[in-house]
């Protein structure tokens, strides 16, 4: 064997500064996992908040690692809010967590499908392209009155208990902790991936396919499968949401979740992850907040409040934080000085 | 693992301490309904009900002090369901209120059986919403009630040919079934039967389609809300010209939207529980009192929301304000009642409405538009339930 060129090694330590674990998010984790115990009244809210985060972790991984704009990232989690649905109402798996699994597989297949509509064309044309699928499996849905119960909803799901140990309760309490180790692992087996070279190769992508295709990167294969599992994700998210509310509607593919999650996700920053969580519980308390004060018109103050955000600009946003995570940085023990 | 147990004890020792100190002297009413999105105007004339039954008879019945919470669903059956959950789980409402839209209605169910929590429809109106859970009650009507009564009206009156429109959702589903079984079994022809999607509510290709059928009248269901569209459509298509008439349950002449319906819509019979032209100094009273505080004119679910509020009130007398589901229920079955709309009652066994059903007709008084009621059927339970 040869000994590496200082390229190479430069490279590996580059790719493994990546994967290593930043201080912040080990509290990061223990804030949310703690959330179990120290706010038990607040777990339907925070359940719904860790399905968004999910689904915002999906868009994340298309849009701010390979690029794909979406408005149409509500089909994937419709598919599989329906199936985890359809799958525990016809008792066909009754077992929540490969239920889940079988909606996340259903909405891959569906990713893997429409991904090649996606390599077509650039942004606008992709816009159009997911936007169009998401409408398109609405009207299916509503068309299919006899299966997906039409514009009635999904009604006469129930759930058989987590593992057949843990029942969904009235209280969410145990559904919240299936969501959140759900949001955990899914999200650790994004990062390791994303810091992978394959993740990396997906990042060369977005800065400029011609150079990536230049340098030998297989862009259109790694397109494909970065949307499919995007949609394996985004499908696992909705089929929480069915599972924890045993109902699904139509409104699961409604343009207004695609536009919402964006939203989510630009509130929170695209390309590290923690976006679409951070986001999520930014725009998930935002709202409740706002519409439990207000529950005419704060559509109004949460138009409001976006604007301010865009025109403060997320920059300045995060250099709020920066003292901290220069704290932070100071503190940890790994990092050699220089 | 070790999460679930520890968390397990943690609720446990969590739950007797908040049961012991929980206070006794306010009864809490969850209201969910939609104050944005599609179904916001139900919403909003539900909410105005409600304030207004309260700035009358005060916050306080049988020593406790009731305190509403309002809670919007933006239109969202997801949300409605969500929101229930948390105002029985966190606020420990006594009743949870509203639901203007079945799905919402019926996702509620569940947790009403579960946390043995009075589920008070306001407005939903398919028939079996109130079998699905013992806690469910509802004061506002069934689709059947009215197309029954509407359909029979239709073959008295020389209408031989019908083409249906409703929405398709369940309350659709019921109005259409049960007007047509009703009408044929009366010798009545229904030539065409169309349903129109719920989301987007554009009705002229089904107009049109309706039009060439060449019928005497129209069968029409549309949620609260949609009533001016179809209207505004159907006489952009000629419909009223041609001579077809406009028949179905009050919903498309809703008395909110009418008086910006034009004069097209005039003479369009319909079978209701209420009008605001109801002749009864109660009425009168009511809808002066409604227009001053909310600045428009009160319609159906309006009443259904105002009757919500009186139902709770006087079953909490009853019991004395005790609050739990199984003496509220027990107390509002058969409770009977005079109503803007007229007498109503809670029928005992389905803890569903019985109520006057009126025919109606469109017709302009004093320079505004009014559903005038002509004929009076008493005391009408929910046909659907009767066969059983």
């Amino acid at each position: 064997m040869t000994e590496p060129t200082p390229t190479a090694k430069l490279a590996t330590q580059g790719i493994l500064a990546r994967a290593r674990w930043h201080p912040l998010e080990f509290v990061f984790w223990i804030v949310a996992f703690g959330s179990i115990w120290f706010a038990p009244n607040k777990h339907l809210i925070l359940t719904e908040i860790a399905w968004l985060a999910l689904f915002a972790l999906s868009l994340d991984l298309i849009l701010g690692y390979a690029g794909i704009l979406s408005l149409g990232h509500a089909a994937f989690f419709g598919v599989g809010s329906y199936a985890a649905a359809l799958l525990a109402k016809h008792g066909i798996v009754t077992e929540p967590v490969l239920a889940l699994f079988c909606a996340g597989l259903v909405a891959a297949v569906l990713g893997f499908a429409t991904s090649f509509l996606m390599l077509r064309g650039a942004d606008l044309t992709r816009l159009m392209v997911s936007l169009g699928v998401a409408l398109v499996l609405r009207e299916l849905a509503n068309q299919f009155g006899w299966l997906t119960g039409g514009a009635d909803g999904l009604q006469g799901v129930t759930m058989e208990p987590i593992l057949g140990l843990f029942r969904f309760d009235m209280f969410g309490h145990n559904g919240y902790v299936y969501c959140l180790v759900v949001l955990f692992v899914l999200f650790l087996a994004a990062r390791r991936l994303m810091a992978s070279p394959f993740g990396l190769s997906l990042l060369a992508i977005k800065g400029n396919p011609l150079r990536a295709r230049a340098i030998g990167i297989g862009v259109d294969m790694r397109l494909v499968a970065i949307y499919t599992i995007g949609g394996f994700y985004a499908g696992v998210a909705g089929g929480l949401l069915a599972q924890t509310t045993a109902f699904s509607s139509l409104d699961v593919f409604s343009f207004d979740r695609s536009a919402d999650l964006l939203l989510v996700l630009i509130i929170g920053g695209t390309g590290y992850l923690y976006g679409g969580i951070i986001g999520a519980v930014i725009f998930k308390i935002m709202q409740d907040y706002l519409a439990l004060w207000s529950p005419q018109y704060w559509p109004f103050w949460i138009g409001l409040v976006l604007v301010v955000m865009v025109l403060v600009g997320r920059d300045r946003m995060t250099r709020w934080s920066e003292p901290l995570r220069a704290l932070v940085n100071r503190l940890d023990w790994r990092r050699t000085p220089s | 693992m070790r999460h679930f147990l520890k968390f397990a004890v943690g609720t446990a020792i969590a739950g007797l301490m908040a049961g012991g100190a929980y206070a006794q002297d306010t009864v809490k009413v969850g209201l969910v309904i939609s104050m944005t999105g599609s179904q916001a105007s139900t919403g909003k004339q539900i909410k105005a009900a409600v304030d207004l039954y309260m700035k009358e008879h005060g916050d306080t019945v049988a020593g406790k002090k009731v305190q509403v919470i309002l809670r919007d669903t933006a239109s969202v059956p997801d949300n409605a369901k969500r929101i229930a959950q948390e105002l029985i789980v966190n606020d420990k409402v006594s009743v949870v209120a509203g639901f203007e839209v079945t799905p919402a209605a019926l996702a509620v169910a569940p947790l009403s059986a579960e946390a043995k929590v009075v589920e008070l429809v306001m407005a939903a109106g398919t028939s079996i919403i109130t079998e699905k859970s013992p806690y469910i009650v509802r004061t506002s009507f069934t689709l059947p009630q009215s197309s029954v009564i509407v359909a029979n009206w239709a073959a008295k009156n020389n209408i031989k040919k019908v083409v249906t429109i409703v929405s398709d959702y369940a309350p659709g589903a019921d109005a259409e079934k049960w007007f047509i079984d009703t009408f044929k079994k009366d010798g009545g022809q229904v030539v065409e039967t169309i349903k129109a999607p719920l989301a987007n509510p554009d009705f002229a290709p089904f107009l049109q389609r309706a039009a060439d059928a060449k019928p005497d009248a129209i069968f029409v269901f549309v949620p609260s809300g949609q009533g001016a569209v179809f209207m505004k459509q159907y006489t952009e298509r000629g419909l009223d010209k041609a001579g077809i008439k406009v028949i179905g349950p009050g919903d498309v002449t809703d008395d909110d939207l009418l008086p910006q319906m034009g004069d097209a819509v005039i003479g369009a019979v319909t079978a209701h529980m209420y009008s605001a032209d109801h002749d009864s100094a109660m009425n009168k009273k009511y809808v002066a009192d409604f227009t001053k505080a909310a600045g428009f004119r009160p319609n159906f679910m309006s009443v259904g929301g105002y009757d919500g509020m009186h139902l709770i009130y006087e079953a909490l007398k009853k019991t004395g304000g005790k609050a739990d589901g199984d003496s509220l229920i027990a107390a509002m079955k058969g409770m009977k009642w005079e109503s803007p709309r007229g007498p109503i009652s809670i029928d005992p066994e389905t803890r569903d409405i019985v109520q006057n059903i009126y025919m109606r007709k469109v017709e302009k008084k004093n320079g505004q538009l009014y559903n005038v009621e002509f004929e009076t059927f008493k005391d009408v339970k929910d046909p659907a339930k009767i066969k059983k």
